[in-house]
């Protein structure tokens, strides 16, 4: 079967709305579109009732009780909630003062955690980023050394957005659990992919997005313990008091019913697809791997998402590569394509090099990706870098056995 | 980003690309003119060398690139636009009308910087290795 191109291997920037959760979200637009806050006719009780099913639907793919789940525009606003309501709520001191509690996150979270954490360090809190391993995965021990008195909530997620590994999530959360910290894990490349039990990973708050896993985009959840813990937040958005408060504003119905079916979707799925992935994943990677020299595949082999791929392809840049395989929607590790012109931090937070932290691209499998599309990839790819690097002077000093390193380089 | 249609052009069909031999034989050479900038760190390396003849005229130039698809583009245009000139004529090449004529972008003017300063250092090199004083007078264009 050809493959029809250009071929979408950015899943982990968003995936495709699943047609059955669409189809379960129009009656909600046009027949059932009452406010789930109108507590005094059809219209509300009929948006109310399905509010509540998605709400079973969500807590039960995440083993929680599903009052303990607040409904969200999305991960951002998940972590934004989270970090910083909890923050507000377990201070040790009052706004305006220093020494208001020290809070553990990640150097290579994603930028929603990152901005909030710096946001509170401005604000009397202190922060520690801690950096990972050469492997990209978190253990408890680096959480445990970052630990102090005043420790009042570690932000770690359960696997990284560009590189897929995979953090030691239930250990983290018992070490938590233990100091009576509270821990925030921000699940959104998770949710919906792997199985999830905020109860045997001892989490408290734990946020994902619906866009993430085949559900719309503009609606996602932030979990809130209510036991062993009782877990409690500053809201951030005040007015109706919706969602027990945490979150003000008329809910998103049709979203809300997508995120609910997108959720029963991966429950049922989920398993099967995940071997399915790893497989492509497998044979995208072997296939690149075994064809071309210096490349590199980013992050722990083992400790990984099944459907996240980085790889750094030495001596070419990653802009071009990108521009060479212009029939694979993808990634650059690199933000290149943005005014800003900085390798990704994640790579140099792994202690990649500047060069080759240039020239990574991730690709992400979903759903719909087919063996046909990740054998058009590799050959695409393998191509792409061979026609760059005959026009690589870099790729000739290293077959010249120059060290490119030993040059004295002048930076602009 | 999307590319105007000469970065395109450049990039799918570079014109010139290649060397005058092995970067130590090249270095030896008296007849060739030898620059490399930028840095891997920064996502861009130019590589250019200037084939030099008896009268000082540029008959053959060489690059190649580690960099996006406008540093290709620009390395590849400088080639295009030596051959043919004196070293001094080459000197008149100015990264302003490398970024007319390819229609870049603000974020990729540093690109058409770098494939003037590549420009530069090879006729660095080649006066360097001649013999020939480094301020030779340029051009009134130039200036």
């Amino acid at each position: 079967m050809p493959v029809s191109t250009p071929i979408y291997m950015d899943s982990a920037a968003t995936t495709r709305t699943d047609p059955r959760v669409v189809e379960a979200m129009l009656p909600y637009f046009t027949e059932i579109y009452g406010n789930p806050g109108s507590r005094n006719h059809r219209f509300g009780w009929e948006s109310e009732d399905a509010v509540d099913k998605a709400r079973r639907q969500v807590a039960d793919l995440i083993g929680a009780d599903r009052k303990e789940v607040v409904f969200t525009s999305g991960a951002t606003e998940s972590n934004n909630l989270a970090i910083k309501g909890g923050a507000y709520m377990y201070e040790k001191a009052k706004a305006g003062s220093t020494g208001r509690g020290h809070i553990i996150t990640g150097s290579i979270e994603h930028k929603a955690t990152l901005d909030p954490a710096k946001r509170l360090a401005k604000e009397g809190f202190d922060v520690t980023f801690v950096e990972p391993g050469p492997d990209g995965v978190y253990t408890k021990e680096m959480i445990e050394n970052a630990m102090r008195e005043d420790t009042i909530l570690v932000s770690i997620m359960w696997a990284n957005n560009e590189i897929g590994t995979i953090n030691e999530v239930e250990e983290i959360g018992k070490l938590c659990h233990d100091r009576g910290v509270i821990y925030h894990c921000d699940a959104t490349q998770w949710v919906g992919k792997m199985p999830t039990d905020v109860n045997a990973a001892n989490i408290d708050l734990m946020s994902f997005s619906g866009h993430k896993l085949y559900g719309p985009n503009g609606v996602g959840a932030l979990y809130v313990r209510r036991r062993r813990p009782r877990v409690r937040l500053v809201a951030l958005s005040e007015g109706g008091g919706q969602e027990r408060g945490y979150r003000s504003g008329t809910l998103n119905v049709p979203g809300i019913v997508g995120l609910g079916a997108a959720c029963e979707i991966a429950q049922h799925e989920m398993g099967d697809e995940a071997i399915r992935l790893a497989a492509l994943r497998d044979r995208l990677e072997d296939g690149i791997t075994g064809r071309l020299d210096v490349v590199q595949v980013n992050g722990d082999r083992d400790k990984r998402l099944p459907h996240i791929s980085n790889i750094s392809y030495g001596f070419v840049e990653g802009e071009s590569l990108m521009m060479a395989c212009k029939e694979i929607a993808m990634s650059s590790g690199s933000a290149c394509t943005s005014a800003s012109l900085e390798p990704s931090y994640v790579l140099k937070g792994l202690g990649v090099g500047d060069d080759l932290a240039h020239s990574s691209l991730r690709m992400s499998l979903g759903r719909w990706t087919t063996e046909e599309e990740i054998d058009f990839c590799v050959d695409k790819v393998v191509e792409s870098v061979t026609k760059l690097r005959e026009l690589s002077p870099l790729y000739d000093m290293h077959n010249e056995g120059i060290d490119i390193t030993k040059i004295e380089w002048q930076a602009h | 980003m999307a590319y105007g249609d000469k970065v395109i052009d450049h990039y799918e069909n570079p014109r010139n690309v290649g060397t005058f031999g092995t970067t130590a034989d090249v270095k030896e050479r008296k007849d060739v003119g030898y620059g490399l900038v930028g840095a891997p760190e920064c996502g861009d390396v130019m590589q250019l060398q200037i084939k030099v003849d008896d009268d000082g005229k540029i008959e053959d130039a060489k690059f190649k690139c580690f960099g996006c698809g406008s540093a290709i583009a620009s390395s590849s245009l400088a080639t295009e636009w030596l051959k043919g000139r004196t070293v001094d004529e080459g000197l008149d090449i100015k990264n302003t009308q490398i970024v007319e004529e390819l229609s870049l972008p603000p974020v990729k003017i540093h690109c058409s910087v770098l494939a003037e300063d590549a420009i530069r250092a090879a006729i660095k090199d080649y006066k360097t290795k001649n013999g020939i004083a480094e301020d030779a007078p340029q051009t009134a264009e130039a200036l």
